[in-house]
């Protein structure tokens, strides 16, 4: 087995491969005639079975190969592209993911269901399948077959010049060689001087270049590849620009070590040039210096190309936003020490690392930001498959995917999504005849969709099915005591005892749902965000929206520091619409009822020193900050608005995590915490109380 | 502030010892990170009294709990004596920090097995929850050791949302209450 190190940058790499090749898989059965897809689906295919091998993954390599040769024949057009293949297309890369997890420690491969997906494949190419392409790396041959049935047969030169990234990822140019050797008959010219040194292959072969950058392609990236065509058989113009040493072991008349020690005898034409006397020593070091620069600013350029993308692990990243966080506190800190002294030179290296801060914060905060289609893409297979499983049609839209969302929060979404997802498919979406039969297309619809809204991100998942059966939810929270008896209770809060734990209205247990676990899961994960699930709506026959609201839970935000009594708050700036001003006279107009009008419209309000109980006396001037909650204008109204204040968001604590109106806290420039405001909380807790202080 | 005991002994257990109204209280030492002084608190508003709020410990936010008011025995006054012990406990699984607000700290102390006697099971006028044992300092002097996970955490959980609740529904008639800690 591979070491355990390269095992790991295989599995990764081959992860990501794998989930291309699913969305290829996905957008080919929409679009079948589109060949690009097919090639990127073989590529995907050909680059795991090629690196397979090379960390010593056989079985993977293997499996791979089989698969990869009926793609061949899709590639071709010899076999059609059909939803037959593209099941086993998809079961196979299953497959591979099982084999690779197996490989790496996780779970068990069947080895039969691989063997199983090989037969379909071969039955359904014809069993040409298994043609095979196991040639053995043909040595230095002089013998020319023609081949009857293709293309031209082509020489190559090949000329590979690994970095050192090459073997750090576990790399070995023999396996690579190996596999060229294997598309034709091939000559390698090793440059034994320094390990690690370039390569030399000429290879001739009639399946054109494409099968040589298959096999190249995933060495690109981390080696100097040339491949340049040195002949077309039947073209024989480029005979002449071979060097005749080459075309000698081509041949096999010179042996490549006679070629070597002969060439070794030849003199460098620098020294040749030196001692004829034509040119002075100096003159060809010249040269040679220009040559090596050359050479260094090519290599340069390889390497900075190679860079495109970096992996990095998480917990770097999380390391990195904690220390812009506390720059950032830092930062706040010194401009304020700054303006108290009121020293003009201060001022300005002060301001440039503002700028300088404000930047890098927004560069590392984005670096986590990611939109969130990678997530919807995988939901897209898992439609599929559940739908067929259940013998329902469903076709799945998106919207929205290019919402951005920090990556935590993403990776963290997937399940309870997953969850929503296959609740819609097997409760809510209906059969295709029930579906004709209540005079609706027979395919289902389920959206998603994403929005930025303020400091949130709204996700909806609709289905357009059968709708939640109120009345049923309702028996089943009263057998389960989620639900009293007694107690009037609303339609939505119905709806969301679905989310209580042991709640399934189910009658029979499937493999998808039905056992009562799955929406509690789904509530608790989305709190874990500090988000928020619902059901927002629900029309019988006409089918059900769940809205999740998710915070930007970003580890940074701008936020509106204000202060009432001693007490400082910040509020999200996302959530400030405007800030006005609250006279004593605007009170009394209005009679001490909690409301003003701005720009004629009356916004209610509530004062935090009462919502707080801060004591002290209010100012004779309040201000009032507007914010926008689900549509409604709301006022919070305070004592002084100090200014614009960057804010790291620090929970409370455990002990305070049911602390009403309040998100978290941070820490001010003085070193004093401050309180960071939910407005949204504020808003619901002041209505809720306003209505119970009524009843009484 | 911390005078060591030299007869360190096999089974003897170290503790911290801290005063609450003039009354002698211990808890193991090695719960307790570290002893501050009294900094700027920041007030939670609409949470039980004896929450007193957060600090800022080198850049991290630590709730802070008045012990006197825990248990039950009056807010704890600020004087010059006054501490904060930074106390660390497991919470799901995970180590939190929480400072317990004390009118002074001691010393630490090596208690043995033999020095600790069992709760009494009355007469403490304490939640016996809360006491692992009294400790014998000397002959006359008992301190009463705390079990103080059980008091900072489950226990106080429940109160929480009881005190919470009644908050709410105080809040109604809008009570101002001393709300702005120490910045007052």
């Amino acid at each position: 087995m591979a070491e355990s190190e390269y095992a790991e940058v295989f599995r990764e790499e081959a992860g990501e491969l794998l989930e291309e090749l699913e969305t290829s898989l996905l957008e080919l059965e929409k679009d079948p005639a589109d060949l690009k897809i097919v090639s990127r689906v073989f590529r995907a295919m050909h680059t795991i079975k090629g690196s397979g091998a090379m960390f010593g993954f056989d079985d993977i390599a293997g499996f791979t190969h089989h698969v990869e040769t009926a793609l061949d024949k899709v590639r071709d057009g010899t076999v059609p592209v059909s939803k037959e293949l593209i099941d086993l297309t998809l079961a196979s890369r299953d497959h591979i993911r099982a084999l690779l997890d197996a490989a790496t420690g996780g779970g068990e491969a069947d080895p039969a269901e691989g063997e199983r997906i090989i037969a379909s494949l071969q039955v359904l190419v014809g069993g040409a399948a298994s043609g095979e392409k196991k040639a053995v790396p043909a040595p230095a041959a002089s013998v020319e077959e023609k081949d009857p049935t293709t293309g031209r047969r082509t020489h190559y030169r090949i000329s590979i010049k690994p970095t050192p990234e090459f073997f750090v990822g576990g790399n070995t140019l023999e396996a690579l060689l190996a596999e060229l050797g294997e598309l034709g008959e091939s000559t390698v010219f090793m440059d034994g001087e320094q390990k690690g040194g370039g390569v030399l292959i000429l290879l001739t072969m009639d399946k054109g270049i494409n099968a040589i950058e298959d096999v190249l392609v995933f060495a690109e990236s981390s080696c100097e590849v040339k491949v340049k065509v040195l002949a077309v058989e039947g073209e024989d113009e480029f005979e002449e620009h071979r060097k005749i040493g080459e075309i000698l072991v081509e041949k096999g008349e010179l042996s490549v070590d006679d070629l070597k020690t002969v060439l070794d005898r030849q003199k460098p034409l620098g020294e040749l040039l030196v001692g004829e006397n034509l040119v002075s020593r100096t003159s060809i070091d010249a040269a040679l210096a220009e040559q090596k620069l050359v050479r260094e600013a090519k290599e340069k350029g390889t390497v900075a190309k190679g860079a495109e993308s970096i992996r990095v692990a998480s917990e770097k990243l999380d390391q990195l936003i904690n220390l812009v966080g506390e720059l950032v506190v830092t930062q706040a800190r010194l401009t304020q020490v700054a303006s108290q002294h009121k020293d003009t030179e201060l001022v300005e290296p002060v301001e440039e690392v503002e700028r300088l801060t404000a930047e890098l914060r927004d560069c590392v905060l984005n670096i986590r930001m990611l939109p969130i289609g990678t997530t919807f893409a995988k939901f897209k297979r898992l439609v599929r498959d559940l739908s067929a499983e259940l013998g329902k049609e469903v076709v799945m839209v998106t919207e929205g995917a290019e919402t951005e969302l920090d990556k935590n929060v993403i990776d963290q979404l997937g399940d309870p999504m997953v969850h929503l997802i296959r609740n819609c498919i097997d409760h809510g979406i209906e059969s295709p005849e029930e579906r004709e039969q209540a005079g609706k297309p027979r395919k289902g619809t389920i959206s998603l969709a994403a929005q930025h809204s303020g400091a949130n991100v709204v996700i909806t998942v609709t289905d357009d099915g059968k709708g939640l059966d109120a009345e049923k939810i309702r028996q089943k929270g009263l057998e389960k005591g989620l639900l009293r008896p007694d107690t009037e209770v609303s339609e939505q809060e119905i709806w969301n005892t679905i989310f209580a734990p042991g709640l399934s209205t189910a009658k029979t247990i499937t493999s998808v749902s039905g056992r009562g676990v799955g929406m509690d899961v789904v509530k608790s994960t989305v709190e874990a965000l500090k988000g928020s699930v619902s059901v927002t709506n629900s029309i019988k026959g006409k089918g059900t929206t769940i809205t999740i609201i998710l915070p930007l839970t970003l580890a940074i935000i701008n936020g509106l520091l204000v202060k009432v009594g001693d007490t400082h708050f910040v509020l999200p700036l996302s959530q400030v619409e405007e800030c006005v001003e609250l006279t004593r006279e605007d009170i009394a107009r209005f009679h001490e009822r909690r409301m003003l009008p701005v720009r004629e419209q009356l916004v209610p309000y509530v004062r935090l020193r009462d919502f707080f109980a801060i004591s002290g006396e209010r100012p004779l001037l309040e201000q009032m900050v507007i914010s926008r909650i689900h549509g409604e204008r709301f006022g919070l109204v305070l004592d002084d608005v100090v200014g614009e204040h960057q804010t790291v968001l620090k929970s409370l604590g455990w002990v305070y995590r049911n602390a009403t109106g309040l998100s978290g806290s941070t820490i001010l420039g003085n070193g004093h915490v401050a309180l960071i405001l939910d407005v949204a909380n504020v808003m619901k807790c002041a209505r809720q109380e306003e209505h119970k202080a009524l009843a009484n | 502030m911390s005078v060591k005991n030299e007869t360190v002994q096999s089974q003897a257990t170290q503790y911290l010892t801290f005063m609450l109204r003039e009354e002698g209280f211990a808890i193991e030492i090695s719960k307790v990170r570290e002893v501050l002084d009294v900094t700027t608190m920041t007030r939670i508003p609409r949470m039980p009294v004896y929450l007193s709020g957060v600090i800022n410990l080198r850049g991290n936010v630590v709730p802070v709990m008045d012990l006197g008011q825990r248990l039950g025995m009056g807010i704890i006054e600020y004087t010059k004596n006054t501490c904060i012990m930074i106390v660390e406990l497991e919470v799901d699984a995970n180590l939190v920090e929480m400072g317990v607000l004390t009118d002074s700290v001691q010393m630490v102390l090596d208690l043995n097995p033999e020095d600790i006697e069992s709760v009494p099971k009355m007469g403490t006028n304490l939640n016996t929850e809360f006491i692992k044992g009294m400790g014998r300092q000397s002959e006359e002097k008992f301190l009463i050791i705390l079990d103080i996970d059980k008091v900072l955490a489950s226990e106080g959980e429940a109160t929480l949302r009881e005190i919470d609740s009644a908050v709410s529904i105080h809040l109604g008639e809008s009570k101002p209450e001393e709300a702005a800690g120490l910045e007052a």
